[in-house]
């Protein structure tokens, strides 16, 4: 069992909470994260959080997706067990782009969000996660991680300061 | 910094703070289920016994329960499965397309219709797997190895490009679907204050916090879910349109199937959106989300795809008379003076008349107005499939097998009874989870109602101010 401790600013405003990330930051305090109810936008640059290489893994799904299914029509039609339909020859490309295209968007999207509940730990669970639960609400919450020696009344000072409404102390027994 | 238009109407209304919104989705999925809904459901729930017995009856006694004869192989199974195809494309067209075109409008409307989308897609699948008569062997479809049967299946037909079609659509949109509820159900967990309802709500919340992180991918992972559904939409109802045009049925062998298909389900299907909003507007007293702004945006569509639909029709009667091919040019007579006269004649009035209505604005943002004409381009629509596949088909070459189609009350059973079975599923959703996108709406508000000059542009700059947030109530 460890727990690990946590300052956590409650903001109200969007705007306030995007500058207070800049001033922590240039304070040299490391944010454990920022929860909000919904996608700020401007976020990520302030935040420092990279771009997400998703697409990239769902363009390889993709890819798998096209692959396989042209396998698939050319091995079953063209070669397993050839037969004329229709006039067409055996491995008739035209009439495999429908099947081709649908196995390519049903790879590429079930292959992307797949990775996306792996990397992000989303999974069913019967704990209820958040640190503040206004901020699935209408309040951004900035964690940041308590650790030896850290002191409090600063950080609590620096929070207030750049306009956090609240600031609470949370411990998470994992 | 984003530029507002001062004449844009604001998305949201009543001066809504944040925890407004929440308030407002999440009051009908905590509230006790009150009569209204309990009535609904259990009007909903007898045709779905009505349903449940029809198909009771087609797998007991067979396919000779349908009123299809030997000339008219397809008649209401094909017409219900088109139809409902179409009304099941406003929903991803609504948070694909318009994620793409970045049409904000789309925020309120899409979460129910989308949910519309997959019921729909779950009523239409019905058709195909009862119409096979020995739905136990449907796996069939799918390419298995020959031990199952002699051969693989035939990759080069429509029939089997739907089967993936239509299962990639359902499937892509459930996901797409479900990763816009993952933030809302996290929202009802954290207020949730029965241990059922937070339990379930955690389980289908699926750990979600709302860290900075995670909302960075969500949003990469919605876009790049709306660019693949995009293309994929547009391709289920080309494909569905194939199963007719490249058969050499005269009425069905037209090149113009595919656009003109697309335009028919999106104009259906945003029909039929506006049928349940206008509804469920009212009964959860949603009208400051979904206002009257949606509704003529909505109606816009209607107008622009409904005048597309009837531009095809008129091209189609061009076509076959021009084609010089005799049996096509009878086929087009005699879907409109034929046997067939009053199908043909309600189509057109319900889908080419009724929607040009729109073009006065009053019409436009009158909800009477739009729920009735919603209703009659839904009637339209079934129509439409109808006549495409009954009149087609029921004079074919030889004058000797000329016969006529009537539905038997089995047929009517499995209509009726999947709009029970959509129309439950609907309002379980509609209980049980949020109907309105929250976490969307909120990431709109302030763009959108910053702008207003007849509300207090300071109740949506700061969160919480205290307000005059419950003018409509």
């Amino acid at each position: 069992m460890t727990s690990k401790k946590y300052i956590l600013g409650v903001f109200n405003d969007e705007d306030v909470l995007l500058n207070a990330i800049e001033q922590t930051r240039a304070a040299g305090t490391k944010i454990y994260d920022v929860f909000s109810p919904y996608p700020i936008h401007g976020i990520d640059d302030v935040l420092g959080i990279q771009r997400s290489r998703l697409p990239i893994v769902a363009f390889f799904c993709g890819l798998c997706g096209t692959s396989f299914a042209l396998w698939m029509q050319i091995y079953m039609l063209g070669f397993d067990w050839p037969m004329i339909i229709g006039g067409k020859p055996h491995i008739a490309l035209p009439s495999f782009i429908p099947v081709t295209f649908e196995l390519t968007v049903l790879c590429a999207a079930f292959g992307m969000v797949i990775t996306f509940f792996i990397i992000s730990g989303l999974r069913p669970t019967l704990k209820v996660p958040v640190l503040d639960v206004r901020s699935t609400d209408d309040k951004y919450v900035m964690a940041i991680e308590l650790k030896e020696g850290t002191d409090i009344s600063k950080l609590n000072d620096l929070l207030r300061s750049h306009g956090a409404i609240e600031v609470n102390e949370k411990e998470v027994v994992k | 910094m984003q530029h507002v238009s001062p004449i844009r109407e604001p998305l949201v209304t009543g001066g809504k703070t944040y925890a407004d919104i929440t308030e407002d989705v999440c009051r009908q999925v905590e509230a006790k289920p009150n009569m209204r809904w309990m009535v609904a459901l259990g009007v909903a729930l007898v045709f779905l016994g009505i349903f449940l017995y029809s198909v009771y009856r087609t797998l007991w006694f067979g396919i000779g329960e349908w009123g299809l004869n030997k000339t008219v192989g397809w008649a209401w199974d094909i017409t219900n499965f088109v139809w409902w195809v179409g009304i099941g494309h406003a929903g991803t067209l609504i948070s694909a397309i318009l994620l793409l075109f970045r049409q904000k409008w789309r925020t309120s409307i899409n979460r129910a219709a989308e949910a519309m989308t997959i019921f729909a897609v779950i009523c239409a699948a019905m058709f195909p797997v009862l119409h096979m008569g020995r739905p136990w062997l449907a796996y069939w479809v799918l390419p298995l190895p020959n031990t199952f049967g002699s051969l693989w299946v035939n990759f080069n037909s429509p029939l089997l490009w739907d089967v993936f079609a239509i299962s990639t659509y359902f499937s892509v949109s459930l996901v797409f679907w479900y990763i816009g509820l993952i933030p809302d159900f996290a929202t009802i967990r954290d207020r949730a204050t029965g241990p059922i309802a937070r339990r379930a709500y955690a389980l289908l919340s699926f750990n979600w916090t709302g860290s900075a992180k995670h909302w960075s991918r969500y949003e990469t992972v919605s876009l790049i879910l709306a660019g693949l559904a995009t293309p994929l939409v547009l391709s289920v109802h080309t494909i569905v349109s194939m199963d007719f045009a490249t058969s050499v049925i005269p009425g069905w062998h037209t090149t113009i199937f595919p656009p003109y298909f697309v335009a028919g389900a999106i104009f259906s299907g945003f029909a039929m959106v506006l049928t349940l909003m206008i509804i469920t507007r009212k009964t959860f007293k949603l009208e400051d989300y979904i206002t009257l702004e949606h509704v003529e945006s909505m109606n816009k569509v209607i107008t622009l795809t409904g005048s597309i639909v009837g531009v095809a029709y008129i091209t189609e009667f061009f076509i076959a008379w021009y084609s010089g091919v005799e049996y096509e040019q009878y086929a087009f007579i005699n879907r409109a003076t034929g046997p067939y006269w009053w199908a043909y004649w309600s189509m057109m009035t319900c889908n080419v008349i009724t929607p040009q209505l729109f073009w006065f604005r009053s019409i436009r943002r009158s909800l009477t107005a739009t729920f009735i004409i919603s209703i009659f381009v839904n009637i339209g629509m079934w129509f439409e499939r109808f006549v495409i596949i009954v009149t087609s088909l029921h004079r074919d070459f030889l004058p000797s097998s000329w016969v006529m189609f009537s539905p038997t009350s089995i047929d009517v059973g499995i209509y009726v009874g999947t709009i029970g079975l959509f129309f439950t599923l609907f309002l379980l959703f509609a209980k049980f989870f949020p109907v309105v996108n929250m976490a969307e709406v909120k990431s709109i508000l302030k763009s959108s109602t910053g702008v207003s000059h007849t509300h207090n542009p300071g109740a949506s700059l700061h969160g919480t101010a205290p307000n005059n947030s419950h003018k409509h109530d």
